[in-house]
């Protein structure tokens, strides 16, 4: 297949997937502008005034960007591994793997249908955390590069799940007992220097916190990590994973009988 | 010239162990309408699986005019278009959106992709339905919008794995003369079906597979020579004598206007109806007692099977 070929594939697989989870805005986008309104009101708001400064910063300043990064990949996930295991399970996923469309275009395409959905779900979550508070972009650089390689890290990990799941069920074991405690361990709501030593320690171990701390270093410029070991340390997990994936796809796991 | 499908030792065993496929050949040349028969679960769609890249095959060659699959599996994808035996699209998507994406994983520009689409959809009388969601189509609209994904890059050879499944008579009909119609065109067809008088009226060439085994693979016509006997069924105008009979022919009245006579390999017809002149009897209509290839088939899987059984006790 020639790369103009390829493309087109690509923007297929891509639109399809846009259009999918705008049909359907009401589960897609609103639950997590709504679910992060109501952080804001409640952490940032209520409980926050009293809880005071954190790391220069008030409280809901300090959250906020977590807030948007808790969203961003939780939808990057959620999109991908529904589409792709609703497509295995309807089998219309065979439209596409009896195409000559090669494997890497097929995984790019509905990776970047995750991406689609974090950003926008993060832009939305951005725009409405305004409302309740300032936000100062520290760097714009860093800031779309942790959020686009989270975006892709998340995407790439919702495939795989959805590869291996079998039923529904298992399509959303990983968020809720891996993802959910990961995300709130992860330095959304506090930062790591509040904790014992040994906790800051454990807490380095989880990849979420960095890219929360990275996050927020590219809006508030503070963080409680290093932020180019973050960005390596993302882009390799990017790498591995679409490496996995492609060998998924390659080997035909649970997709070709 | 290269053969539309050449298939070499084809061999399947599943992770259960069954072996479904247990090393078949065999070529369909480009232009023909060839039909694949067997009875349920001779490897049928298992072949169809492996040559359009849905099964991993587990020995063997296939090769999509001239194009291994093993070397460069997508350049053979595009000479192929299958339309499976289950619906295999998302039913919350659009008829024409279904049709269009299946044109852009083809690499058609979207524009040409639309009018591909627009073609293929008022063909098959699904352009009415354009910007209704799958699932509210009927089965055999369903059927029709799978037939339409499979043409809309137009590609030379298309499969099609029992297509007039459980759909109705009149539409089953329509669907062969729109099948007709594109192979006249030049598109090789493979269509493996139960119905066997599809087969027989569609068909040039037949392969026959059982128990993962080519039984047969020849021409229609050449399969239906094979036959030792068929039974005819006349109904009459005038009463039919209390002692009626035709020398050389076994014959069974069924009523006073109607009966049965079985007509042997080397008998002809006309014997028959010079008989029937001569007793005063005059014929209203005459027809098949059973499809031919039917009687056929089914001989041939009995045929096989004891072969088999007797293959296997002679092993042990």
């Amino acid at each position: 297949m020639e790369y103009s070929q390829q493309w087109i594939a690509f923007t297929t697989i891509l639109r399809k997937e846009i259009k999918r989870f705008a049909r359907i805005w009401v589960q897609t986008l609103l639950p997590p502008v709504i679910t992060m309104a109501l952080y804001f009101v409640i952490f940032g708001k209520l409980i926050g005034g009293r809880i005071g400064d954190m790391g220069g910063f008030s409280y809901i300043q300090f959250v906020a960007p977590g807030l948007i990064m808790m969203a961003v990949l939780t939808n990057s996930y959620a999109n991908v591994v529904s589409s792709f295991f609703s497509a295995k399970f309807q089998r219309s996923i065979e439209e596409v793997l009896v195409s000559p469309t090669p494997n890497y275009v097929i995984l790019l395409g509905y990776t970047m249908g995750g991406v689609a959905r974090g950003l926008c779900v993060g832009f939305l979550v951005t725009l409405m955390s305004l409302i309740f508070t300032h936000l100062h972009i520290h760097s714009w650089l860093i800031t779309i590069t942790i959020v686009f390689l989270t975006s892709m890290l998340f995407s790439l990990a919702g495939f795989i799940n959805a590869v291996y799941a079998n039923t529904f069920d298992d399509v959303s074991i990983v968020p809720t007992f891996i993802l959910t405690p990961l995300t709130y361990f992860g330095g959304v709501f506090y930062s790591i220097s509040m904790l014992p030593e040994i906790w800051q320690h454990i807490s380095r171990l989880n990849p979420i916190l960095h890219m929360v701390n990275a996050f927020r270093y590219g809006i508030l410029g503070v963080s409680d990590i290093n932020i180019v070991h973050a960005i390596l340390g993302l882009s390799l997990g990017v790498v591995i994973l679409f490496a996995i994936s492609l060998h998924l796809l390659k080997t035909g796991k649970r997709l070709r009988a | 010239m290269s053969a539309a499908l050449s298939i070499r030792n084809l061999t399947k065993v599943y992770n259960n162990k069954l072996e479904a496929l247990k090393g078949i050949s065999l070529d369909v040349m480009p232009g023909d309408f060839f039909a694949v028969l067997g009875p349920n679960g001779a490897g049928k769609s298992t072949t169809i699986g492996i040559i359009s890249s849905l099964v991993r095959k587990t020995a063997g060659d296939v090769k999509i005019f001239g194009v291994d699959i093993d070397t460069n599996f997508s350049e053979a994808k595009k000479f192929l278009g299958v339309v499976p035996q289950e619906f295999n699209f998302s039913m919350f998507e659009k008829v024409e959106d279904i049709v269009l994406q299946q044109a852009g994983y083809y690499g058609l520009p979207r524009e040409y992709a639309k009018t591909q689409t627009e073609k293929y959809l008022k063909k098959l009388n699904l352009w009415d339905k354009r910007n209704t969601p799958a699932r509210m189509l009927s089965g055999g609209m369903k059927r029709r919008l799978m037939i339409a994904r499979a043409l809309v890059h137009e590609p030379k050879l298309l499969i099609l794995d029992e297509p007039t499944a459980g759909v109705d008579i009149e539409l089953r009909r329509s669907m062969w003369d729109f099948l007709r119609e594109i192979n006249e065109a030049g598109t090789t067809i493979i269509l493996t079906t139960h119905y066997l008088e599809e087969a027989e009226s569609l068909c040039r060439n037949v392969a026959i597979i059982d128990k993962g085994l080519l039984v047969k693979n020849t021409s229609v016509k050449n399969l239906l020579q094979g036959l030792n006997k068929e039974v005819f069924i006349f109904d009459t105008a005038t009463d039919l004598p209390t002692e009626f009979s035709i020398a050389g022919f076994d014959i069974e009245k069924i009523d006073m206007h109607s009966f049965e006579i079985q007509v042997d390999k080397g008998q002809t017809l006309n014997a028959v109806f010079s008989a029937l002149t001569e007793q005063n009897i005059s014929i209203i209509s005459m027809r098949n007692k059973a499809n031919r290839l039917e009687e056929m088939f089914i001989s041939m899987i009995a045929q096989s099977g004891s072969n088999q059984a007797a293959s296997k006790k002679g092993g042990q």
